[in-house]
């Protein structure tokens, strides 16, 4: 059951997040958005099956909720139409592809040659939080003044200025 | 065959190099923004995978932060590409050549 799984969801992540970058039938950057939430979806699947219960909701909630929402207000307040008529570069394209391969192979070669660890029964979200609230302490409350911080400069950012 | 963390490093790297191959061939600022967001996702499967395998819930609590961390970055990196447009009107990567000689 666990390796079906498995399967499913490592084919629809891998799938979805060739279709982001690579889309034969549309270079719509909405559509692309659209994969991403999928992909999104499909990666929270991947931490239920490594329980970690509370990541996966809050991938769902952060990522496929805030994140994707922001990335289409975006798209479609820029209006993005003319994308799609570029074309890509041949040139940039086989660096990139040669690029990118020669560092797949490195990677897949390295995580053959690793040592397997025993998978035992953890991640609840009980202890999670007791960790996060008794020794990570300090960086969690350093997380909330980064987002204020964040906040205050993106309404800088996205502020007109005012003659 | 047992699921073990290979299979899920490998999933990791293999997502990792699309989001690369993303930010390296797209040419659209947001498209290379989507191809940075498949890279974060790969390395936050790999620390998941890592803390289940190893018994170690430090791992999960360091993708708690990636998370939160992400989500203030793509907050500010559109509001960035939003004042970009207002100012170029494009926010095309081949377009932004004023840094260049």
């Amino acid at each position: 059951m666990h390796e079906t799984l498995f399967y499913i969801f490592a084919a629809l992540t891998l799938l979805c997040g060739l279709l982001v970058v690579f889309n034969p039938f549309s270079r719509n950057p909405v559509t692309s958005a659209m994969f991403l939430v999928l992909t999104m979806i499909s990666i929270s699947g991947l931490f239920v099956l490594l329980q970690a219960y509370f990541l996966a909701a809050v991938q769902i909630l952060v990522y496929a909720g805030a994140v994707m929402v922001l990335f289409l207000f975006v798209i479609m307040l820029l209006d993005l139409r003319e994308s799609e008529q570029r074309r890509l570069k041949t040139f940039s394209t086989v660096l990139g592809l040669a690029a990118v391969g020669g560092l797949a192979a490195v990677m897949i070669g390295t995580v053959k040659h690793a040592q397997a660890g025993a998978a035992t029964a953890i991640g609840e979200t009980r202890a999670l939080g007791k960790l996060l609230f008794t020794q990570h302490l300090f960086p969690f409350e350093i997380i909330s003044v980064l987002l204020l911080v964040a906040m205050v400069g993106v309404i800088l950012l996205s502020k007109r200025e005012v003659e | 065959m047992d699921i073990g963390v290979h299979h899920y490093l490998i999933v990791s790297a293999v997502l990792f190099c699309i989001g690369l191959l993303g930010v390296l061939i797209r040419r659209g600022l947001i498209e290379m923004y989507m191809g940075l967001e498949l890279m974060l996702n790969a390395a936050n499967l790999a620390l998941v995978a890592f803390s289940r395998f190893q018994n170690n819930l430090e791992g999960q609590l360091m993708v708690f932060f990636t998370i939160t961390v992400a989500a203030a970055e793509v907050a500010v990196g559109l509001a960035l590409i939003v004042a970009l447009y207002r100012k170029r009107k494009t926010t095309d990567a081949t377009d932004l050549t004023s840094m260049k000689l």
